[in-house]
């Protein structure tokens, strides 16, 4: 299990060093800098300018600068926004955006999965007929089209929820809500095609045989095994989910990570978008191996590296 | 293979209404433009901002342009991008997993888990940063989309090959001494062609709505030309005085998707009777922006 962990965790470093200086050196072959602007600045301005952000040193030596900086947890100053760095930044759009995906992600996997058993369960019933149809039609309505129509309904039109900022609890529902739909949809269908499998297999066969009550059977024998396959999905659903993001932050102007990557990839932050990448993809590795680890708990028989739980 | 795509099409009254939709869609985009009274950015200046009516039956956008007109330019650029970027993951995902496939051992393991790696990575970060990085373009546009749309291909034609790998005709070929490049370009890509196929229809719509999601932010296709993503985030900004400029757009847009799913649905059910266990990786792409 040790082991399994810390060969795990070397190789996520690696992915993330290969993912910082990927984009490092794709940022500075980029034709243009941050501070090309309306105004025109001075030879020596501009000279002192990057000289003051060390953009005047040796690509290599830039690079090694900035992995030093990372080691230490410094992301640097931002570029455009003069008095922050990109630390503050990332610290206040962090939450917002976690606390939108996050709550996207528990709507999206719990009510999924809710969905996919019950339809899973009366399987080629009307029940199912319904759930598998709003599913398939739920993957065809992305935050980009849902969004901005609860926006239309729920805020504009009945003026239940606000239609955008990040101030209150209330505002966090809109988002979350155009934020899960879809993901909503995959974790039903996923639950669904898995569970009716699991259906067939003979310990669940022999469970109803010897007639124990539904809701036991349910709990303890088939959602176990059958919800594996939905469990690795929580990965590619929440790296996706950090990706719809910037679109749901820019539909209800949420000050989140997403809008400062866009905002920084925009106006050639270096530093800031740099800075958003390196955050995204820790995110998500550590999120990976979290969910690794879930397995061994759904399943015994897998076994992560030699000396597994209880073996 | 027809037979597949002809069972898959037209196998249920469901499935036959989804390729009818996809068909006029289709059809609605290559004709409207052309035969449209009013040129895609051409101003009709009695009737700015108008609601659907008889002369502009999508009604005009802020400016005065006609929706209608703009709404199908948007799809023949939105199935446009679509096409290419697909083809580029098909010119990508095909040989990779071919040669993983083939070649096994050591290679295949390698070559997989780079596959398994790049999984994990949300890809749209990576398009907007291409885009910022070398401009917006149209051609970049869709490179970079196929560039990061062929790793589900990728494994399945690694999967296909593994199980054409153990043919007959392979070993036959190689007994009459044919060399390695010889054996994958004629028996082994001819044979795993079919799946490949349904799995390259199945990304279609990952990509379209892709393309939306990157030309929404304002980062893909740029005016005066128009895709879906730019004429709804357009319609966003305008939804609570003129509803017509969101919901037209948003509803092609949700029509495509829809039909594309139901329709890739059914191939993968017809190419594989069996219930899909395994996340489909292509379905959760389609859910993903």
């Amino acid at each position: 299990m040790t082991t399994y962990l810390a060969r795990r965790l070397a190789a996520s470093l690696v992915t993330l060093w290969a993912v910082v200086t990927v984009v490092f050196f794709l940022l500075r072959v980029a034709p243009g800098g941050p501070f090309d602007g309306e105004r025109r600045l001075t030879p020596e301005v501009e000279a002192n300018l990057r000289a003051a952000y060390h953009l005047d040193e040796p690509l290599v030596a830039q690079y090694a600068r900035y992995l030093g900086m990372l080691l230490r947890g410094d992301l640097g100053p931002s570029f455009r926004s003069k008095d922050f760095t990109v630390n503050e930044l990332i610290a206040g759009g962090l939450p917002v955006s976690l606390t939108v995906g996050g709550l996207a992600l528990a709507l999206a996997a719990g009510l999924g999965i809710a969905a996919g058993t019950g339809a899973a369960l009366a399987r080629d019933g009307p029940r199912d007929r319904w759930l598998t149809f709003a599913a398939t039609a739920g993957l065809a309505l992305p935050p980009i089209v849902v969004a901005p129509l609860l926006v239309l309904v729920f805020a504009v039109t009945l003026g239940w929820l606000p239609a955008g900022g990040f101030t209150t609890p209330a505002h966090a529902v809109l988002p979350a809500v155009a934020l899960a739909l879809p993901y909503l949809a995959a974790f039903t269908r996923l639950t669904r095609g898995s569970v009716a499998e699991t259906l067939t297999a003979p310990h669940v066969r022999t469970a109803l045989a010897k007639g124990l009550p539904t809701r036991r059977i349910v709990a303890r024998h088939l959602l176990p095994p059958a919800l594996i396959p939905v469990v690795s999905f929580l990965g590619p659903a929440a790296a996706a989910l950090l990706a719809g993001s910037m679109v749901i932050e820019e539909v209800f102007s949420l000050p989140g990570l997403g809008r400062y990557f866009v905002q920084g990839a925009l106006n050639r932050d270096y530093t800031l978008v740099m800075g958003t990448v390196v955050v995204y993809a820790t995110l998500i590795l550590v999120f990976n191996l979290a969910v690794d680890l879930l397995y061994s708990r759904l399943d015994p028989r897998i076994r992560l590296g030699r000396t597994g739980r209880g073996g | 293979m027809n037979d597949l795509f002809r069972h898959a099409a037209l196998g249920n009254r469901w499935s036959r209404t989804c390729f009818l939709a996809l068909c006029t869609v289709i059809v609605l985009a290559i004709l409207v433009p052309a035969v449209s009274p009013w040129a895609l950015d051409e101003v009709d200046w009695d009737a700015i901002d108008q609601a659907p009516a008889a002369a502009h039956w999508f009604g005009t956008d802020g400016v005065g342009r006609d929706l209608l007109t703009r709404s199908f330019s948007g799809a023949r650029v939105s199935i446009a991008i679509a096409l290419l970027a697909t083809g580029v993951s098909v010119l990508i995902g095909m040989p990779y997993g071919a040669v993983a496939g083939f070649l096994g051992g050591r290679v295949d393991h390698v070559m997989m888990r780079i596959v398994d790696a790049l999984y994990a990575l949300p890809f749209v970060l990576f398009v907007i940063l291409l885009i910022v990085v070398f401009g917006r373009n149209p051609y970049l546009l869709f490179i970079a989309l196929g560039a990061v749309s062929w790793l589900d291909l990728a494994r399945i034609v690694r999967g296909q090959t593994l199980a054409v790998r153990q043919e007959a005709y392979v070993d036959a070929a190689r007994a009459l001494g044919a060399g390695r490049a010889r054996i994958v370009l004629r028996h082994v890509l001819p044979n795993v062609l079919g799946p490949a196929v349904v799995y390259a229809t199945l990304t279609v719509p990952g990509v379209i709505l892709a393309e939306s999601f990157i030309s929404f932010l304002g980062l893909g296709i740029q005016e005066p030309d128009t895709s879906w993503g730019v004429l709804i985030a357009d319609g966003a900004r305008t939804m609570q005085t003129s509803w017509w400029q969101l919901v037209f757009p948003a509803t092609l847009l949700a029509v495509t998707l829809l039909a594309c799913n139901v329709l890739g649905d059914r191939l993968r059910d017809a190419l594989d009777r069996r219930d899909t266990v395994r996340p489909t990786p292509v379905a959760a792409r389609d859910a993903s922006a």
